[in-house]
């Protein structure tokens, strides 16, 4: 095989490998800035069939009926979960309001997703635990299960 | 490791479609470099491109269909990136087995050894993503996987297991096939760091006293950790591995680093390695040879210990300058070992600088992935956890490829995906797996919770999640 043709192999070779790196790089930088779904579009379309079924929970028997603070400054403060969803917090929109300095102005959100309930932190200062543990996403919650946020605690009651 | 509103409105698009042209595109790399071997070797394409080539499509596809069923929304570059390299490495190795068979050498069968391990690793690539849907699932293993990882590291101590190859005893031998357990070791004990330090990463930063620049934790909360490290690490002494202790030394900090976002430990890890390198310069023949190796490799050259396999890989990579001397036209069968810890100084000889810089930008852009798996991940075991598995691409390829160019002593590491040895490949094709399984996790939009309803109370809550 003639020396050229080895060279043009040699050549071809390193193109494509070069090729390769930089389509690489491309796929990433489209991923990086192209979400072409806006929020808005995303929010919309599962939100019809979300409303009939996320108040169901509520009616059924065994179901939750209500959130309520079980210890804490409001204890015995409660909210119906057919107002849902919850939003917990020191805030003037909050459906319990809670006096509780290590709680934040719009801390925690209750909400159903078909069946079941959610509790979804809201970017809060200190945290919303399940347990010890604490929630970075939204998490299921059932009946008698203790959500701690700051000094109070809350659960789901029938 | 709070998650912002402005990147959780972020949505992600599924991306299988540039996978799959990036994959074709890996295949070509992969494939491309058989023919090119053949060619500049034997003068002809291999006859056996088609089997060869079919296999390798096979492999990709297949493992690119299980992403498509199992996770449609993963990162479409990591899959890619690895397969290309794993394609590369393929036909090196090829390469070099032609080198050793004109030579008479007896063992000249790697590549074949190679596509086995790498068929091995896609399956269990594939059955990792089938039966971890959730990676918090393995949060629940931390101690376990700690321990597992110990006995593992101790299983080559074990008489009729063990081997010794090359004076490392880091091999066991079963069945006629010799694997390492420290390359699964490894990815264990990053579970084990990540699912201890997510639970414990609080106490850890901010209750203890605090000495000179740190604040030094509690025992109780360090304890543990601390256990498994130091038996790891002590094991791995013992062995006489200097890159896997220098490898999960770095590790180790570099989680506790991200975990504590305290600065501090770099400062500590630091000097406590300035101290154990400068003991062991003292006290290891072995580590002041490579010392010396380094500093300077041609008064060493034909001595015995000597420096002869790192210069002759600075001859072959001088030798293939910018552009290579085109395979089959070096001859990097001088080195010795170069189809494992030298492969990349065979690359640098026949395919030159272009080559061995696309090979380094694809790790970067492996661990750059990782590192963005990291920050888009939802929860903290999982930044944790892609944080570890990206150090661990990070500092291998570090090691290795500065210890080949000479940039820092060299210390016994494969080459991620590009070098021959089944273990290594099989683990890191698992630790592929893992991320994409965290980045689906991260890219897939949340579970969409019910939006207040757009009367006058709640209009003012433009948006929540």
């Amino acid at each position: 095989m003639s020396e050229l043709t080895l060279f043009l192999i040699r050549f071809a070779y390193l193109a494509i490998l070069w090729i390769f790196v930089l389509s690489a790089i491309s796929v990433i930088r489209s991923d990086m800035f192209g979400a072409r779904v806006p929020e808005t579009a995303r929010g919309a379309a599962p939100k019809p069939a979300a409303r009939g079924k996320g108040k169901s929970p509520s009616r059924r028997r065994g179901s939750p009926t209500h959130l309520i603070v079980v210890e804490g400054e409001n204890s015995g403060a409660r909210a119906e979960l057919a107002d849902a969803p919850l939003i917990i917090g020191r805030g003037a929109d909050a459906a319990i309001k809670l006096d509780d300095d290590y709680v934040s102005t719009r801390h925690a959100r209750v909400a159903a997703s078909g069946e079941e309930w959610f509790v979804e932190d809201l970017g809060s200062t200190n945290g919303t635990y399940i347990g010890s543990v604490r929630i970075t996403q939204p998490t299921t919650i059932g009946l008698g299960v203790q959500v701690r946020i700051g000094k109070t605690v809350l659960e789901l009651r029938k | 490791m709070t998650q912002t509103g402005s990147l959780m409105d972020f949505v992600h698009r599924r991306r299988r479609g540039a996978e799959l042209f990036l994959l074709l595109l890996a295949l070509v790399v992969g494939i491309g470099a058989y023919a090119a071997v053949g060619l500049g070797v034997e003068g002809t394409i291999p006859a056996d491109i088609a089997a060869y080539g079919g296999w390798l499509t096979a492999l990709v596809v297949a493992a690119h269909i299980a992403v498509r069923l199992t996770a449609p929304y993963a990162d479409p570059v990591l899959l890619p990136l690895v397969a290309a390299l794993n394609g590369l490495g393929l036909a090196v190795i090829h390469r070099l087995d032609l080198a050793y068979e004109a030579k008479g050498r007896d063992n000249h069968d790697f590549a074949q050894q190679q596509l086995i391990w790498m068929t091995l690793g896609v399956v269990l690539f594939i059955g990792t993503l089938f039966f971890l849907r959730d990676h918090r699932t393995l949060q629940r293993f931390t101690y376990t996987s700690g321990l597992a990882a110990v006995v593992l590291l101790l299983l080559p101590f074990l008489p009729f297991l063990g081997r010794e190859i090359n004076g490392a005893n880091i091999w066991i031998s079963f069945a006629g096939f010799s694997f390492q357990p420290g390359e699964v070791a490894k990815v264990l004990l990053v579970i084990a760091f990540a699912g201890y330090l997510v639970l414990h990463r609080d106490a850890l930063a901010l209750a203890g006293t605090r000495v000179l620049f740190v604040d030094l934790p509690r025992g109780r909360d360090l304890g543990p950790i601390l256990a498994m490290f130091a038996i790891a690490m002590m094991v791995l002494v013992f062995q006489n591995d200097l890159g896997s202790s220098l490898l999960f030394f770095c590790l180790f900090l570099a989680m506790l680093y991200v975990a504590t976002e305290r600065p501090g430990w770099l400062v500590v890890g630091g000097l406590l390695f300035a101290g154990g390198a400068t003991a062991a310069y003292f006290a290891v023949g072995n580590v002041r040879n490579r010392f010396n190796f380094w500093l300077d490799p041609m008064a060493y050259y034909d001595q015995s210990p000597g420096s002869g396999q790192l210069v002759e890989s600075m001859f072959g990579m001088a030798w293939g300058g910018l552009i290579g001397r085109g395979f089959g036209n070096g001859m990097p069968d001088r080195v010795p070992y170069a189809e494992s810890d030298f492969i990349l100084s065979a690359i640098g000889e026949e395919l030159g600088l272009t080559a061995v810089m696309a090979v380094i930008v694809c790790y970067g852009l492996i661990v750059e992935r990782a590192l963005r798996i990291a920050l888009i991940s939802r929860d903290g075991f999982g930044k944790l956890l892609a944080v570890g598995l990206g150090s661990i691409f990070a500092l291998q390829v570090f090691v290795v490829i500065g210890g080949v160019t000479g940039l820092i002593p060299l210390t016994g590491l494969t080459t991620p995906f590009l070098s021959y040895g089944g273990s290594s490949l099989v683990a890191n094709w698992v630790v592929v797996a893992l991320l994409l399984r965290i980045s689906e996790q991260a890219r897939r939009p949340v579970p969409r919770l019910e939006e207040p309803e757009p009367d006058s109370e709640t209009t003012q809550v433009v948006r929540v999640l």
